[in-house]
């Protein structure tokens, strides 16, 4: 077994792969959440002093950009798309029921940190709409009546494994 | 052997199209993203098995990317004879294999079926969803399997840049895209030449290309196909133009909800640099040139230029005045090209065919073709490639089979959150770059989004400016408040509480916002308002002076109830409804308590007998 690796000793491996500069800051902050699934503040602060940065610079792009997470994610992560083509085919109404089913708003993650919900302007898959991505999985054609079952189809499989 | 290394780049690219190509016996299984949410790469692992067991090895299978009518995936093309399939299922694989591929013999429950002959037709031309289709550009996408460079020296891949570094100067590749007529496809329409010539002249070194594939535009996924399915022809044009204004170094921005474009993109530029293709001394000439991917974060304000430069050099990406246009001072400071992924993949074929050919395509003032992504309320949704100048009524009737559902018609979304929707009355008006801009919309990077008698331009408009609202970078006082209080009153409005003189006041302000705002999305950002107010403002009044919502979209201006006629009782929104307003015996008509209903839809998705009514 790999000894677990610290957080600041991830990130100073993540900027050097980037090759230390700061224009390789999204890519650096891209690859920090991929690692943590979220951008954990020791690792920002660690990114910054690696690249040679203020702080506030590395603080700027991470809460510019909507991809980037300042808070724990949830195991599952429901993409909910918000493209105009799932908006015209009723991406709204199914964004209330998966508030309902799950108990949160987009941004927010389930207490048992199983689910995460977010809302994407588009994922481009417009022909299949409404699209929802949960984890690396799109579902077409959505209906509010889908919802239970595809959350239920998740914890049936998260229990299992 | 050889000497001269002018002519030599041409003789390795002949030899290559020689030794490759072009195939014969082969299925064409689509496994762009929407075929792949439909199951199409079980589909094509099962056909690869299939092949094997009966000893068919000689037929190639070849995961392809977006084949286009994404409405009827997995779907699938059998070459020779070019049958297309719908629907494809693994179950279907074994049967596939031993009578179509193996003996020609054609199935007929998975060819398309004409909706109103019911005639069965067998190919992809035939379909009525292809048949006004120039794919010119996409088509590329059904011979090709992504990850495969040798797929595309098999359809004359590099033979184009082969050409150019054999045979034209610099200043010869200018002149023949000039000549071409080649216009941005990101959406502004620019004429790619004049940047490229403005790169070639501008002092400062570096100099960058770059291909914009940051498609941002909700609705559209053009880009996302072309990366996706042919990455190759995006990366052949940045090196032909890269050539052309004398640049060494190239990026391709792609957008982060992309995953699979960055896979595909990454493995053609290793591919390509393994070939010589890309790096130093490209095909054995004095000529260097490498590309790098980066990858967006969500933002759609890097679509713009100056934002998505600074994205590239790793800061918040927010645009800039341009007092200095890129060409000048783009990337860190130094010329620089930036064109669209389509834009890009359309230089080979103008390089290959001449621009004589590609002038005989589209319009006066819009040349080439140009890739739709066809959604929403239509039949047949997914990706077309039309001349310019075709008609809005024959993308949507002939192409796209009408609306669905027997509901009519409204309107057709254009140009993303710039640009506007178009009524039924212009349905006739040729598509191209300054005829949507004359009837105040535009072409965007190509989403059309197609709306019925059940899509409220009302909301429509305040998506579009919440959409705005939040992508606004919020650096120029104009956009960051101007289009949150235009959000505002529309939110007000379609929540009941509009008052008369709003849409005075959202003319008003979109004006303002127009003028002062530093770059294009401010500047464009009032156009889905000021277009529904143009074409719609009926919808407009009877929202704030009936508080009524025509078609039955704002949740605070209309209620359901059960049309005690067409109920069955069968129970079906009672177990749906999740705030339990529904009530009734069974078998008997039942009723909805209105004080408890959300109009959440649940019910109205799940009745077989349409038997709820909005109002």
């Amino acid at each position: 077994m790999t000894k677990p690796i610290s957080v600041a000793a991830k990130t100073r491996q993540i900027v050097k792969k980037h090759g230390g500069g700061k224009s390789g800051m999204i890519a650096v902050l891209q690859d920090i959440q991929e690692a943590f699934n979220y951008l954990p503040k020791e690792a920002l602060k660690t990114a910054a002093k690696a690249m040679n940065v203020p702080f506030s610079r590395v603080y700027e792009a991470a809460t510019f950009y909507t991809a980037f997470s300042l808070k724990p994610r949830g195991k599952h992560i429901v993409k909910i798309c918000k493209g105009t083509a799932c908006h015209v085919r009723g991406a709204a109404i199914l964004q209330d029921r998966f508030e309902t089913t799950l108990g949160i708003k987009p941004g927010q993650t389930t207490a048992d940190g199983k689910f995460s919900l977010e809302t994407v302007n588009c994922v481009g898959a417009c022909a299949l709409g409404p699209v929802v991505v949960i984890n690396a999985d799109y579902h077409g054609q959505v209906t509010i009546n889908k919802v239970d079952k595809i959350i239920k189809k998740i914890n049936e499989e998260g229990a299992q494994s | 052997m050889n000497e001269n290394p002018d002519t030599q780049a041409r003789q390795i690219m002949d030899n290559l199209t020689l030794y490759y190509g072009p195939k014969k016996k082969f299925v064409a299984i689509c496994a762009g993203t929407g075929c792949r949410a439909s199951g199409s790469l079980k589909v094509k692992e099962a056909l690869e098995a299939e092949l094997k067991k009966q000893n068919l090895s000689d037929v190639d299978v070849l995961a392809t990317g977006c084949l286009g009518f994404c409405e009827k995936g997995p779907m699938m093309v059998i070459h020779p004879d070019k049958y297309f399939y719908q629907h494809v299922k693994v179950e279907d694989v074994p049967e596939i294999i031993s009578k179509t591929v193996a003996k020609g013999e054609v199935i007929s429950r998975l060819l398309y079926r004409h909706p109103e002959t019911q005639k069965t037709l067998f190919r992809e031309e035939d379909l009525p969803f292809y048949k006004k289709q120039h794919r010119v550009v996409f088509g590329q996408n059904g011979m090709i399997d992504p990850a495969r460079i040798e797929d595309y020296f098999a359809i004359n891949g590099y033979q184009a840049l082969g050409k150019v570094l054999s045979e034209m100067t610099p200043e010869a590749v200018i002149g023949e895209v000039k000549k071409a007529g080649l216009r941005g496809r990101g959406g502004g329409g620019f004429h790619a030449a004049v940047k490229w010539e403005g790169v070639r002249r501008a002092h400062g070194d570096p100099k960058y290309v770059i291909a914009n594939g940051d498609e941002g535009d909700p609705g559209a996924y053009m880009d996302r196909s072309l990366m996706e399915g042919n990455p190759h022809s995006v990366i052949e044009g940045m090196i032909i133009g890269a050539y052309a204004v004398g640049s060494n170094q190239g990026y391709i921005y792609v957008r982060n909800e992309y995953p699979l474009a960055v896979t595909h993109l990454t493995k053609a530029i290793a591919d390509a640099r393994e070939m010589g293709l890309l790096g130093k001394n490209i095909l054995g000439t004095d000529f260097s040139f490498d590309i790098q991917i980066t990858k967006g974060a969500g933002a759609f304000v890097c679509g713009e230029s100056s934002a998505l430069f600074a994205s590239v050099e790793g800061r918040a990406g927010e645009p800039r005045a341009k007092y200095v246009h890129a060409v000048e001072k783009g990337l860190y400071d130094k010329p620089t090209v930036l064109n669209n992924v389509e834009t890009w993949a359309n230089v080979p074929l103008i390089i290959n065919k001449g621009a004589d050919w590609y002038n005989t395509i589209g319009t006066e003032g819009s040349k080439g073709t140009k890739i739709f992504s066809l959604v929403g309320k239509i039949n047949n949704t997914g990706l077309i490639e039309v001349p310019m100048g075709t008609t809005l009524y024959e993308i949507i009737y002939d192409m796209g089979g009408g609306i669905p559902n027997g509901k009519k018609f409204k309107a057709v979304q254009t140009g993303g959150p710039s640009g506007g929707c178009i009524p039924e009355s212009l349905l006739d008006i040729p598509v191209d770059f300054d005829k949507l801009y004359e009837v105040g919309s535009m072409m965007g990077s190509g989403g059309m989004i197609v709306m019925d008698e059940t899509s409220c331009m009302v909301d429509v408009a305040r998506y579009f400016l919440e959409f705005l609202k939040e992508e606004s970078c919020g650096k120029c006082v104009p956009c960051r408040e101007g289009v949150r209080r235009m959000s505002d009153i529309l939110e007000d409005i379609c929540a009941g509480r509009g008052r008369e003189g709003d849409v005075e006041i959202l003319e008003a302000m979109g004006k303002a916002i127009a003028d002062g705002s530093l770059c294009a999305l401010g500047g464009s950002a009032p156009n889905p308002v000021l277009s529904t107010i143009r074409y719609f403002r009926e919808e407009y009044d009877a929202h704030i002076r009936d508080h009524r919502c025509p078609a039955g979209v704002c949740k605070a201006l209309i209620s359901y109830s059960i049309d005690a006629e067409k109920c069955t009782g069968c129970g079906v929104c009672v177990k749906v409804c999740a705030t339990k307003a529904i009530s009734g015996e069974k078998k008997k008509a039942h009723v909805i308590d209105k004080e408890q209903c959300t109009r959440c839809g649940a019910c109205i998705q799940s009745c077989k007998f349409d038997a709820i009514h909005v109002k």
